[in-house]
């Protein structure tokens, strides 16, 4: 009888790379480490990186103070829009996840009045909105698209969900996930895109729907989005939790 | 204590260039690390260089530095006013006295004397206090493109922004270098920008 892997290799895959990181850390002598008698890359459990995770928190909640909710990215003409766009994921592109339009539901989970799973149709009914504005990667380059679809602030609003709570979670079916801060999820340019460069959004921008909010980096743009959960936990992600800047506002 | 007894280097001086040393070196070595996630030149720093192991480490090196950089160089601002360090010591020099001196420089003719600066180091010291700033000013820029929106459009934009901050660190690591390589030539000042050594006495150039 063959039984179904408990683990699969998606889901060690961060532990692995966090060894392997160590690995090459304890490999070699740095500069850095010279200088500072210590290879600290936030996984090992020493003085230093918990220095760092207290300095990440900290940068934390001062973007949260320097996050204007009337502040709006700068937006470009269509001329602008870059091509060929490139792809980034967690994974390449080969191992790109696709689920059938019609069969997949965004789930609502948390602090919503009304649970009920949305369709792809059904999103298109409530109010789209449209915008050209820059993706800037975490990594340093960034991109101008194209993206439109529902307003976060008008879909939470008619999910009647706490806009008290502190975040917004959200999974995706290639199993990523991220969460927000309630204020960044209100700003009126954080929208649950249905298309990119005005056609439908397609797998390895995220079909059926991504999250697209540019005034933070761009690994919070979560792509194929499964659900939505309001709720006053931190949820972290799946960068988050390895050390990446959480609330990564720009 | 009679003027000519007072130190090369004041404490304050002394201790703030340690801590700028230590912060601008975390921003250096991180930023390489940083750099090396999306080179736009067509070379990376090898790892051994670098600070931080990976991506999310560097970024957490440099902004947990940034604060130590940001408060040793308001800092040192606040007192070069204050006690006329700058006005004193700093002056912008005329271009004349920048050429007469290098060019003793060069031929191995000027005098160091601990405590007085030179045309090439008024040029040398005044420029890096200047490139630093614009490090900061242009690391914000990028680091809040958005927010500080107004700042990243002064320096042109978040991809011009990014390459003006890339050339101010290859600025400050030319300088670092020269620093260095001068301070080997004459190590006393070394010794100056550590214990409180007295001025050389002033004398008429």
């Amino acid at each position: 009888m063959i039984r179904k892997p408990v683990v699969s290799a998606a889901d060690i895959a961060p532990d692995l790379n966090r060894l392997r990181r160590r690995g090459l850390l304890r490999g070699g002598l740095s500069l850095g480490g010279l200088a500072l008698l210590t290879g600290c890359d936030l996984s090992t459990h020493s003085g230093v990186d918990a220095a760092l995770w207290a300095m990440l928190r900290f940068n934390d909640r001062v973007q949260a103070a320097l996050f204007n909710p009337s502040r709006m990215a700068e937006t470009y003409p269509v001329s602008a829009v870059t091509t060929p766009f490139r792809f980034n994921a967690y994974y390449p592109e080969w191992q790109v996840r696709s689920v059938d339009a019609v069969d997949w539901r965004l789930d609502v989970a948390g602090l919503v009045a009304d649970k009920t799973p949305w369709t792809v149709d059904r999103l298109r009914t409530l109010p789209q909105e449209g915008q050209i504005t820059r993706h800037i990667c975490i990594e340093g380059w960034s991109q101008i698209g194209q993206w439109s679809g529902v307003p976060l602030a008008a879909f939470l609003r008619r999910a009647g969900a706490d806009l008290r709570a502190r975040y917004v979670a959200f999974t995706c079916f290639d199993d990523y996930s991220t969460s927000i801060d309630m204020a960044s999820a209100l700003h009126p340019q954080t929208i649950l895109a249905l298309d990119f460069g005005q056609q439908p959004l397609t797998p390895e921008w995220g079909a059926p729907l991504r999250l697209r909010i540019p005034v933070k980096l761009g690994f919070k743009s979560a792509k194929n989005v499964r659900s939505i959960e309001v709720t006053n936990t931190f949820t972290g992600g799946y960068w988050e939790n390895q050390g990446y800047d959480w609330f990564s506002g720009v | 204590m009679e003027q000519s007894r007072a130190a090369a280097h004041p404490l304050p001086v002394r201790i703030m260039h340690w801590i700028g040393v230590y912060a601008i070196g975390c921003m250096m070595l991180s930023g390489w690390e940083i750099y090396n996630a999306s080179p736009s030149l067509p070379f990376q720093f090898p790892a051994w260089m670098t600070l931080g192991g990976w991506l999310a480490g560097a970024i957490a090196w440099h902004i947990g530095a940034m604060w130590l950089l940001f408060a040793d160089g308001i800092a040192y601002l606040m007192y070069g006013i204050v006690s006329g360090h700058f006005r004193r010591d700093l002056r912008p020099p005329t271009p004349a006295a920048v050429g007469a001196d290098l060019g003793r420089a060069l031929r191995f003719r000027l005098p160091h004397r601990l405590g007085h600066y030179n045309a090439v180091q008024r040029l040398l010291y005044g420029g890096v206090i200047v490139i630093l700033m614009l490090a900061v000013a242009t690391g914000l820029s990028i680091w809040k493109p958005v927010q500080f929106g107004s700042l990243t459009a002064l320096f042109g934009g978040y991809p011009v922004a990014r390459g003006i901050h890339l050339t101010m660190m290859g600025l400050i690591a030319a300088f670092a270098i020269v620093h260095v390589a001068l301070v080997a030539i004459y190590p006393r000042t070394l010794v100056s920008m550590v214990a409180g050594v007295p001025a050389d006495p002033e004398t008429p150039s």
